[in-house]
């Protein structure tokens, strides 16, 4: 009957003893490997989720709703990186996108910050001065373009010639497929790179249009 | 900005000539997925969203299962699936269509089927197994592109039990002649290794191959590789710094083509990832530090361009410079550059310099001297991420002069702050500091009642554990522990009497805790009065019931008082029926122990300080208790894993209601076992592992957490000259604030020009933020301790006091720090890679560590019994060891009857009291291993109650009889046995025990001894057939792989080395083919560990599996040693 408050007593005498052999255990690699990379509108809406770590789809979600609240909250002028649980996380805005990343607490954020202006200048370059749109419309390309340029979250080519010779050298091969099924099929279909449908821009100019903060393609410099 | 309008006002004449352009219709018209986005884009509501998106779904559902869907329809409808997860709606049913899509497509729909793939599933997904194939399939493809895809897919996720599957492939595409193949193939060889490192390790050589590839891109992406590798042993990669620094020399000069030039800057991520490696290569190493000064030195020189991207590699450097072997040059430069950072204007070069400064402030103090109004401007940011990171800063720099004030700021940022995460961290912080510099009494008890309260249930639990032991254990000064105890238990007292509804949980439990056990300090209040104090608490509705058994504790305690009976009966009788069964155990005791005041004293005895307590977490006293409940009929008992197993087996009736009970009564009892849930939840990070130098009271004022002091000759001389200039000049008084200590900056000079008052007010805060720290740092320079500053410091407690008379023999050992040690060795034991130095290493360990101060007599028992032991399984074969030894032989034939047949060890000494010796060795059983400890009397006398009990934490031990020996007549011999069977394993396992008997004149002796078993003891043969093993190695999940030396000499070594490993681990092999090997063995049935051993270059290579985590691990160890021996 008293052996459980004898511990409760021994509780106290024991912990000290008990954590330093934890430390001894767990000794922890860090990792400059990227958790995830969200996409998001002034909204909050979701364009584009890479994760890079395995996660149920319940965390993920919580994780997206909760971040996208915190970046949104967050004053222009104010730094681009948060503390966010034991995460850090890189954020920037280009016109009314959100770039998102998230990497472990020690990395280093400037180059997350340059990753994610990589990848728009990419996204820039292979749809032509890209928009929002582009990007809702086409978010299965801007997902080929992330692949490319980062895989399994570390930055796998950073030369911007390479990785769009790897997407165009695969559009190619789309083109003369569909050409060839169209000359049987009869119908003829556009090319992947044809400029992204403004018809629907409509829906969407307002978006751009309340966005008074233009595209910051170009970093700041002061 | 521009260019959106731009493109939105040249998108207006289209809309007017609706589809006039050809670029829309594709989107606008024809394709499904822009209708569906349009659909969406005209919703008001989130309900209409769900509406339509589920409409939508169902029809793909429809769609993707109809058989006359074309895989190009299906890639379209994949697209839109996409979309529709990305939203938020479950699309699970797509799965495995998007697998088939990735399977059938030609090669577009396939790159959509992979894309759908690796955004749906992760990497434990089921689903993924299917995929192998096409992988596989893919990989042997010649279109390039289908290579690409695949070694795509299989970077991003794969089954780790599928990489043998693949692994050729991958390994045969590092010599493709396209770059971005091998580049690929490298990157998916990264990830293999991140997620199962022993599958790739035969390959290593060939990263080395992918570093001198002449692409730059697969030379980077090797970088990964290496970077993870150097993180984990710097010291095998040592030979490749030079190469890593004429890398980056090249990069840096420019000599890499122009594509990889980023804003003018060349390849910066290649620089950063180089630059990470050499910092990790000359940590603390000053001969590998000298061959990267020159090229740091450039680094520098070269990033001088504004914009982001040479921050980034500047910031890189620094971090470099001040972890490797410190050079004062490029020190002060990289000083310089942490100023520049600090000082900017940019808030994000501002918090990566008040990151750097963090970084670097324990090496060098006077650089957050010198900025130290910039840093209390970033106090007062309007961003909370900068203040954030400030706190941060100056918790490092705290001593005992400036800890009110830091620690009032801490607590004002957390009052504003909402995030739990952060309070949590820098609750933490706050009872760290508290601990260590508090002033006075006061000032501790009233922060640590702030931290209680404001860090609510989110708390570590660590935090009040560790405040409730500080004040148990106390200081050296009675007087003083007299004096805290008082307070604490004056301020509770005003506390409950005040609103403690609103208290949380933990905060009430530790009050209780002290209120019960200190409340007495105080005697001008009647127990009567906390006793209703307590009571009103346990009626507050949100009283949980864990804090509830705590106030029930505490009434338990305060009873003894002689207080009046009437509220802990009626107390105890409301609980007694509680349903919960712990609540229910507390009203139980206080019932009892109230009205029992004797057994009241004798088991919460009053006043006496905390004895560490001999726990028997055997619980072997109760075995009499037992053996009755068992003879009477009752059912043995089985630990829980295994009746969860057996019902699971058996599909029995679920026991979900009583599944609550178990964990409670597993942590409430499992505290001395070393997987103590407390342990678990220690605190995470930085502050978790400061705590630890704290407690052995030998920590140094500058906190080194993370990286290690890296202070040379010539970086600690220059530093102490500056640092005796300054000395003068610190501590200001209060009434000249600062001024003298800007003076002594050359960079920060002041003139004493009449201040504004707002300047004023900061340059107070500055002063008594900043005071002490560059006295601080001479001190610690000169090689003084900060024994007089730190206040809260533990009582050191030599293991070996709680031991008393153990130093009469040299097998007594203080049970703990052996199995530490031991633990250690064999940690050390997989890192080093070289087999003869780990034998040494770890033999070393042992002697050393185990018994440091015993003279060398002793010192060589330990080490020859260790060898004893170790040939223990030969002895039974070896009688002329017995010979030379009568007295043993004498023992021997005192062996029990049933026993005498088996194998045992050799008998050894375990200790002597002045009447008795103790003797003991093991017999091997087939199910267990048998203790047997020989008791002789040495004296005239007979002896009576002997009782030897013996308890390991590893092992679970159960003695045959339990009751003590009545009496011993002179000279004679008694035996006791005691069964063990394997709880969790390690390399040996280290029996403490503890012999009590009576001497003539009643006086009850005690003396204590322990007794290394090795594993191998435990070890038994496991005869499996091929085919079994087969399934019994792909069901166990635990694996390790090391090369062995092989018996090279023998005319077939595999099956010599083997024969070996058989002879002295009792190992059974079950079959040999070629130069493999498979082996098999077992600690109890259901324990097993199988090895596969396989001859490769001049080694053997082995590769352990078994379900226990820790088995192969010391299993290797005791591989390594057998083989070495031989």
């Amino acid at each position: 009957m008293l052996i459980s408050s004898l511990f409760m007593r021994m509780s106290l005498t024991t912990h000290s003893f008990l954590s330093s052999f934890h430390s001894h255990l767990c000794f922890v690699i860090s990792s400059f490997q990227m958790q995830f990379m969200l996409l998001f509108s002034r909204q909050g809406k979701l364009r584009l989720q890479k994760w890079y770590v395995p996660l149920s789809d319940k965390e993920k979600k919580k994780i997206t709703r909760e971040l996208v609240q915190t970046v949104l909250a967050r004053k222009p002028k104010m730094c681009s990186f948060l503390e966010w649980r034991d995460l850090k996380i890189v954020y920037k805005r280009y016109a009314s996108l959100y770039f998102c990343c998230a990497t472990e607490g020690q990395d280093n954020e400037l180059i997350t910050l340059e990753i994610i202006h990589r990848y728009v200048e990419l996204l820039d370059k292979y749809f032509g001065s890209v928009c929002e749109l582009d990007i809702i419309f086409n978010f299965e390309k801007a997902y080929f373009i992330l692949d490319e340029f980062l895989l399994g979250g570390e930055a796998q080519e950073t030369s911007k010639k390479n990785v769009l010779k790897a997407i165009e050298q695969a559009d190619l091969l789309q083109e003369n497929i569909d050409f060839q099924t169209s000359l049987f099929a009869g119908t003829v279909y556009e090319t992947p790179d044809s400029t992204c449908s403004f018809s629907s821009v409509a829906l969407d100019c307002r978006l751009a249009n309340n966005t008074k903060t233009g595209r910051n393609n170009t970093p700041t410099t002061s | 900005m521009s260019d959106v309008v731009e493109k939105t006002l040249t998108a207006l004449p289209s809309l007017l000539s609706l589809d006039s352009q050809p670029g829309s219709a594709k989107l606008s018209t024809n394709s499904k997925l822009g209708s569906l986005i349009r659909g969406i884009t005209e919703l008001t509501s989130k309900h209409e969203e769900e509406k339509l998106i589920q409409r939508e779904l169902s029809s793909i559902k429809e769609q993707v299962s109809s058989p006359n869907t074309t895989m190009r329809q299906m890639k379209e409808l994949m697209v839109r699936t996409i979309y529709c997860e990305m939203l938020g709606y479950e699309a699970t049913f797509s799965y495995i269509h998007a697998i088939k899509l990735a399977q059938q497509g030609n090669v577009l729909e396939k790159r959509v089927g992979y894309l759908a793939v690796s955004l749906f599933l992760n990497e434990s997904h089921e689903l993924l197994l299917l995929l192998v194939n096409t992988v596989l399939k893919d990989l042997q493809s010649t279109n390039l592109i289908e290579v690409c895809m695949a070694l795509t897919v299989v970077s991003q996720m794969f089954p780790k039990d599928m990489i043998p599957a693949i692994l050729p492939l991958v390994e045969e595409k590092l010599n493709h002649s396209k770059e971005i193949i091998r580049r690929k193939a490298v990157l998916a060889l990264y990830k293999f290794y991140l997620i199962a490192p022993n599958q790739v390790q035969h390959i290593h050589n060939r990263f080395r191959k992918a570093l001198c590839d002449k692409d730059p891109g697969v030379m980077s992406a090797s970088l990964h590789i290496y970077l993870q590798l150097i993180q984990e042993n710097p010291e095998s990669y040592k030979d490749l710094t030079a190469s890593f620094v004429t890398i980056l020399k090249q990069v840096v000069a420019g000599k890499l083509p122009m594509d990889f030039n980023y804003h003018s800057v060349p390849a910066p991520w290649l620089q950063i990832q180089l630059l990470r490696i050499l910092s990790l290569l000359g940590k603390s190493d000053q001969s590998t530090s000298e061959v990267m000064y020159e090229i740091l030195d450039e680094s520098l020189r070269r990033a001088e361009m504004n914009h982001n991207i040479t921050y980034a590699i500047l910031y890189e450097c620094v971090k470099c410079i001040y972890t490797i072997h410190p050079k004062s040059e490029l020190l002060e430069k990289a000083a310089k550059v942490i100023g520049n950072f600090v000082l900017s204007q940019r808030i994000n070069l501002k918090y990566l310099g008040l990151k750097a400064l963090t970084y670097v402030v324990h090496q060098d103090p006077r650089l957050a001297l010198q900025h130290q109004m910039t840093i209390i401007e970033c106090l007062d940011h309007p961003d909370v991420i900068i203040k954030r990171e400030t706190l941060e800063l100056l918790f490092r720099i705290t001593n005992d002069q400036n800890v009110t004030v830091i620690v009032e700021k801490m607590l004002d940022f957390m009052s504003i702050n909402k995030e739990d995460h952060t309070t949590a961290d820098l609750v933490g912080k706050v009872a760290e500091l508290a601990e260590k510099y508090a002033p006075d009494n006061e000032w501790f008890v009233e922060t640590m009642n702030t931290v209680f309260s404001v860090g609510g249930d989110t708390l570590q639990p660590d935090i009040p554990n560790s405040f409730l032991k500080l004040l148990s254990e106390g200081f050296d000064d009675e007087e003083e522990n007299k004096k805290l105890r008082l307070f604490a238990v004056n301020s509770y007292i005003s506390l409950l009497q005040g609103e403690p509804s609103k208290l949380p949980q933990r905060f009430l439990q530790a009050i209780c805790w002290v209120l019960g056990e200190y409340s007495h300090l105080r005697e001008d209040v009647e127990p009567d009065l906390v006793l209703r104090l307590l009571v009103k608490l346990l009626n507050i509705k949100s009283t949980s019931s864990e804090t509830k058994s705590w106030i029930l504790m505490a009434m338990t305690k305060l009873c003894s008082g002689g207080a009046p009976l009437s509220v802990p009966l009626e107390v105890s009788e409301t609980y007694s029926s509680s349903m919960d069964t712990m609540l229910r155990q507390r009203a139980q005791e206080l019932q009892y122990l109230s009205q029992n005041p004797e057994l009241q004293a004798r088991v919460l005895p009053r006043g006496v300080s905390q004895e560490p307590m001999e726990v028997d977490s055997s619980l072997s006293f109760l075995d009499g208790f037992v053996s009755e409940a068992l003879a009477a009929g009752a059912a043995p008992y089985k630990p829980p894993h295994q009746r969860q197993e057996e019902l699971s087996r058996s599909k029995a009736l679920s026991l979900e209601p009583y599944g609550l009970s178990l964990p409670i009564s597993m942590s409430s009892c499992s505290i001395a076992d070393r997987q103590s849930p407390t342990l678990l939840s220690v605190s995470s990070g930085l502050s978790g592992d400061r705590t630890d130098h704290s407690h052995k009271g030998g920590s140094t004022t500058l906190k080194l957490d993370g990286v290690r002091r890296v202070w040379g000759k010539e970086g600690y001389l220059a530093q102490r000259e500056s640092a005796e200039e300054t000395a003068p000049v610190e501590a200001p008084s209060p009434l000249q604030p600062l001024v003298q200590q800007g003076d002594g900056d050359a960079s920060y000079s002041q003139t004493p020009t009449p201040i504004p008052e707002c300047e004023q007010e900061k340059q107070q805060l500055a002063s008594s933020l900043f005071v002490g720290l560059a006295s601080q740092s001479s001190v610690c320079l000169m090689g003084k301790s900060e024994q007089t500053s730190q206040r809260f410091r533990r009582k050191l407690k030599d293991p070996a006091a709680s031991f008393p008379s153990s130093t009469q023999n040299p097998l007594v050992s203080p049970p703990s720090s052996v199995g530490h040690l031991l633990l250690d060795s064999s940690i050390s034991s997989d890192l080093i890679s070289s087999p003869e130095q780990t034998h040494l290493s770890s033999v070393d360990l042992t002697v050393a560590n185990g018994e440091v101060e015993l003279p060398d007599r002793d010192m060589k028992g330990i080490k020859s019994t260790l060898l004893r032991e170790d040939s223990a399984l030969a002895a039974g074969s070896s009688p002329h060891e017995e010979l030379d030894r009568p007295k043993d032989s004498c023992l021997t034939s005192h062996l029990p009857a049933e026993l005498s047949g088996l194998p045992h060890s050799e008998i050894t000494p375990l200790c002597t009291s002045p009447s008795l010796d103790l003797s003991s060795c093991h017999v091997q059983k087939d199910d267990s291993l048998v203790l047997l400890v020989f008791m002789k009397s040495s004296s005239d006398y007979d002896i009576q109650q002997i009782q030897v009990q013996v308890t390991c934490e590893e092992l679970e031990v159960s003695c045959v009889c339990d009751s003590p020996v009545e009496e011993l007549k002179s000279h004679g011999v008694v035996v006791c046995q005691y069964f063990l069977t394997v709880k969790s394993p390690s390399v040996y396992f280290v029996l403490s025990g503890m012999m009590s008997h009576q001497i003539p004149d009643n006086s009850l002796q005690e003396t204590q001894f322990s007794h290394r078993i090795p594993l191998t003891s435990f070890l038994r043969p496991l005869r499996l057939s091929t085919e079994e093993y087969g399934t019994m190695w792909l069901a166990f999940s635990h694996d390790t792989k090391q090369n062995l030396p092989l018996m090279m000499d023998a005319e077939e070594p595999l099956t010599a080395t083997l024969k070996v490993l058989k002879d002295k681990l009792q190992l059974h092999v079950v079959e040999i083919i070629g130069n493999e090997g498979i082996v098999a063995c077992c600690l109890r049935q259901d324990q097993p560990c199988l090895l596969h051993c396989r001859v490769h270059a001049g080694m053997l290579a082995v590769w352990l599996r078994s379900p226990i985590p820790e088995l192969p691990d010391c299993l290797l160890y005791h591989c390594q040693r057998a083989l070495q021996e031989s």
